[in-house]
């Protein structure tokens, strides 16, 4: 069934347009990548899925209900939750404190503190520590546990490879599929192609805010892909 | 020249100003808001006192009861219906709107009640004093006023880093935008907010009104010295504000002695000094 | 080929001009065509509060430095005018020609301290700069202490022993400080410094980046805006007779007021503080028989003006008409080709 249908998406900073009629389709379940290069407006869209940037309501639509137009934690207590671009866990609270405040909207589900740290066994260690004292890979473990302590239905991550050695980044996106493996729908943002394409079912390629391509992942034409990605 | 017991006085003078501090404090630290109000909500919560004790012949202490849900309200819904569509605006709005309401809230008050002065009566207990041996001579009610400070600032503490709101408050003064996109609701976290900042404004306004008169125009002076603490004891920091409120009583207390017309002169050069000398105050902790 | 020029006037500011310029005459000639003294004092204060509000408009809408102690230059103005006069028994034009540079002077170690803050926290220290002068007047004798000092009637007997003509001779001198220091601040916006001010009020760190000093650029209008208040400040309390440490530094008569003309008026235009001034002293001849409520009236019409409009009544205007009747921009036009390729 699909879990989030976006119809035309439009966005907007101030009088400068980042998003042109997108529509994305995702599947629930199902891990959908959107690549791009900088300033295609990924970023952007995943802000306005999670409510960071206005929309009007019938432009995204999640589980049947018009979601545009809904302020960040609405949408969290809907069920979407971001892992947002450059981890940007909080300085002041511990790793465990920042799992914590993951879970403020209370949403039931099978995510807890526990099962995080089963997941991502370091942080247990860690988790004392404040935020700032860990280093790139593991304060994005935190940052995806953190979005996970919602309990999403949806989980929106935002360049999760950024700054980090392909060593972690790898270590990562396998923790992503176990994720994925527990039925939670991923969309996630990348640069790295190769990663996105591994990790995802299907991506979407956008090209200076417009959608320039999209396609099942399996044996698709790279060729066609980097033509899209520069807009060639 | 006694000049311990001068001392111990300007001590405990300090944790008033730390008292006068707090709501500022508050505001600062999660909402990046200057609340220019602030010592006109300390002279207002006073005024509340004053019309609750005249109506239930409740002593001042006792009309807590009532003038603290008062104040929270009054905090609640000025930061959800006003204060809250100003933050987005850069740094005019916040301060202008909160200069506004203290023009406001002074001219009321000089409608309603006149320029005269006030005072809260709440018997012996102003004036009583513990005697130790040495000549030593400290005021109960300073005392008690310390100590509520002291209260204060570990209920807070214990707030901001063992429940789940406080943990919220902690993260929205990081980042409130990631916050809100962790589910929290800034809106009506920053009401709550101001509401327990009037809390501890009202308590203090209360305990301001007892050991002075009052007039509608007291406001200014108190957010001045509420500003002084904060800034001398370094932003972002309780104990630090503590302890600024301490160093401008100690400064207060000395240019008294000196000379009683030095005192406030006294507090505020040490401020100027302090503020050449070491901009972002003794124990700073918040980046800005 | 087309080629562009850069314009400076607007049509809009040439037909003000037209209007404008009969209108000044009219208020110079005042004291020969009106009888009535009190009229002379109403327009004289009307003056003085716009060129208050126009110098706290260039420091804030357009510096970027919110001060709430602006009325520490007005009091060491009036301090100064009245020290110099009296103690030191100085000429009283002499003196009032020093007590803008003496106010200014003092603005530099106040910004060696204020300077060290930002934003709102700048506005309070600015406050409490104030405070401290006021009580420094307060605790010296020979500024009378709390008391404060009274112009004696000798010192009035040097502008003219007539009191006529003593009460033209300052109503004109109102006209001409306020004439003297709108046309400062017009010249300096219209200038490079005024530009780099806009600069550094729509981005500080890109302005430095491009090469403007910004540290030096805000303290050098710092300074002067001071100077130019001091000056006004010596007029206020020529005027007023008497001087004590609450009406020189009151904050309420010098600086809130001044806010909310600039704010209600129109913050960062220099159009704005005109509209606010005539707005506040409307309301307050309209409702001086009701107290403070005047007062409070400006507070929640500031309020409103913040929340709704928080470019004041003049910013609204130009945002819908693009209207500029004092313009400090540049604009490009389109110029006649220089080659005429007719034949």
């Amino acid at each position: 069934m699909t879990l989030l249908q976006t119809q035309k998406l439009s966005a907007f900073y101030g009088d400068f347009q980042a998003l042109f009629d997108i529509d994305v389709t995702v599947e629930q379940g199902e891990t959908v990548a959107i690549i791009g290069a900088n300033g295609a407006g990924k970023t952007t869209f995943l802000r306005a899925l999670a409510g960071a940037i206005g929309s009007a309501p019938e432009m995204v639509v999640f589980d049947g209900q018009p979601i545009g137009g809904k302020t960040p934690h609405e949408i969290v207590r809907l069920g979407i939750a971001m892992v947002p671009e450059g981890r940007r866990l909080f300085p002041s609270l511990s790793v465990e404190e920042n799992l914590q405040l993951g879970s403020h909207s209370e949403r039931a589900g099978p995510w807890t503190l526990k099962r995080v740290y089963e997941l991502f066994p370091r942080l247990f260690d860690l988790r004392q520590l404040p935020s700032t004292a860990l280093s790139g890979g593991q304060q994005q473990m935190a940052a995806v546990g953190r979005g996970l302590m919602s309990n999403p239905r949806l989980l929106l991550c935002d360049e999760l490879s950024l700054g980090l050695a392909p060593v972690i980044i790898r270590d990562i996106y396998q923790c992503l599929g176990a994720i994925s493996a527990e039925g939670t729908t991923v969309v996630l943002v990348e640069q790295d192609i190769n990663r996105a394409l591994d990790a995802s079912a299907r991506f979407y390629c956008f090209q200076e805010g417009h959608l320039a391509l999209t396609a099942p992942t399996k044996n698709f034409d790279r060729a066609a892909i980097t033509a899209a990605y520069f807009g060639l | 020249m006694d000049w311990i017991n001068i001392l111990i006085q300007g001590a405990l003078l300090g944790g008033f100003y730390a008292l006068f501090a707090i709501g500022l404090s508050m505001s600062f630290g999660i909402m990046r808001l200057v609340n220019i109000a602030h010592g006109d909500l300390i002279v207002l919560s006073a005024y509340v006192a004053f019309v609750v004790t005249q109506n239930t012949g409740l002593d001042p202490f006792s009309s807590l009861i009532i003038v603290v849900p008062v104040m929270f309200v009054l905090g609640y819904a000025l930061q959800r219906g006003l204060l809250n569509q100003t933050l987005s605006g850069g740094l005019l709005p916040p301060l202008l709107v909160t200069f506004g309401i203290s023009i406001i809230i002074q001219n009321g008050l000089l409608q309603g009640f006149g320029a005269y002065d006030h005072r809260l009566q709440e018997g012996a207990i102003e004036t009583a004093s513990l005697r130790f041996p040495g000549g030593l001579s400290v005021g109960v009610f300073p005392l008690v006023v310390f100590a509520v400070a002291v209260l204060a600032i570990a209920s807070l503490q214990l707030l901001f880093y063992r429940t789940r709101l406080g943990r919220a408050f902690r993260a929205v003064s990081d980042d409130a935008d990631t916050a809100e996109l962790m589910g929290i609701d800034n809106r009506k976290l920053y009401a709550l907010a101001l509401g327990i900042a009037m809390v501890f404004t009202a308590l203090a306004g209360v305990l301001f009104g007892i050991r002075t008169i009052f007039a509608p125009s007291a406001g200014p002076i108190r957010l001045i010295l509420a500003f002084e603490a904060v800034i001398i004891g370094g932003l972002g920091n309780m104990w630090g504000t503590l302890v600024g409120g301490i160093v401008l009583g100690l400064a207060q207390a000395v240019g008294a002695a000196l000379d009683p017309t030095w005192q406030i002169l006294a507090g505020h050069l040490a401020f100027l000094a302090i503020l050449i000398v070491r901009p972002s105050g003794l124990f700073p902790r918040t980046r800005d | 080929m087309e080629s562009v020029r850069v314009e400076r006037g607007t049509r809009a500011s040439r037909v003000f001009a037209f209007v404008a310029v009969p209108l000044v005459v009219a208020l110079v000639a005042m004291p020969w065509w009106s009888d009535d003294a009190g009229n002379m004092r109403l327009i004289g204060e009307m003056a003085y509060y716009l060129a208050l509000a126009q110098l706290w408009n260039l420091l804030a809408g357009y510096a970027g430095l919110v001060s709430v102690g602006q009325q520490a230059f007005v009091g060491l103005g009036g301090y100064a005018l009245f020290y110099l006069t009296g103690p030191a028994n100085m000429n009283v034009y002499l003196a009032l020609l020093l007590a803008g540079p003496f106010a200014g002077l003092m603005a530099i170690p106040v910004s060696f301290a204020v300077f060290r803050l930002r934003g709102a926290y700048f506005a309070v220290g600015t406050w409490v700069v104030s405070e401290v002068f006021s009580l420094f007047a307060s605790l010296i004798s020979v500024l009378g202490a709390g008391s404060g000092l009274s112009l004696t009637p000798s010192i009035l007997r040097q502008i003219s022993p007539d009191r006529d003509i003593r009460d033209t001779i300052l109503y004109l001198m109102s006209l001409a400080i306020t004439v003297f220091v709108f046309a400062i601040v017009y010249l300096l916006l219209r200038s490079r410094h005024g530009l780099a001010l806009t600069a550094i009020r729509d981005s500080e760190p890109a302005s430095a980046s491009l090469g403007v000093n910004t540290f030096r650029t805000k303290f050098i209008i710092y300074i002067a805006t001071a100077a130019c208040t001091g000056l006004i400040g010596g007029l206020i309390f020529l005027q007023k007779l008497r001087i004590s440490p609450e009406a020189g530094f009151s904050i309420n008569d010098w600086t809130v007021v001044v806010i909310f003309m600039v704010v209600i008026g129109g913050i960062g235009t220099l159009e704005g503080p005109f509209i606010g001034m005539l707005i506040y002293i409307v309301l307050r001849e309209l409702l001086a028989d009701y107290g403070s409520i005047y007062l409070m009236l400006m507070g929640a019409i500031a309020i409103a003006v913040m929340l709704k409009a928080p470019f004041g009544i003049w910013g609204w205007v130009v945002q819908r008409y693009d209207l500029q009747l004092f313009p400090v921009g540049r604009r490009l036009a389109r110029a006649p080709a220089e080659d005429a390729s007719q034949q």
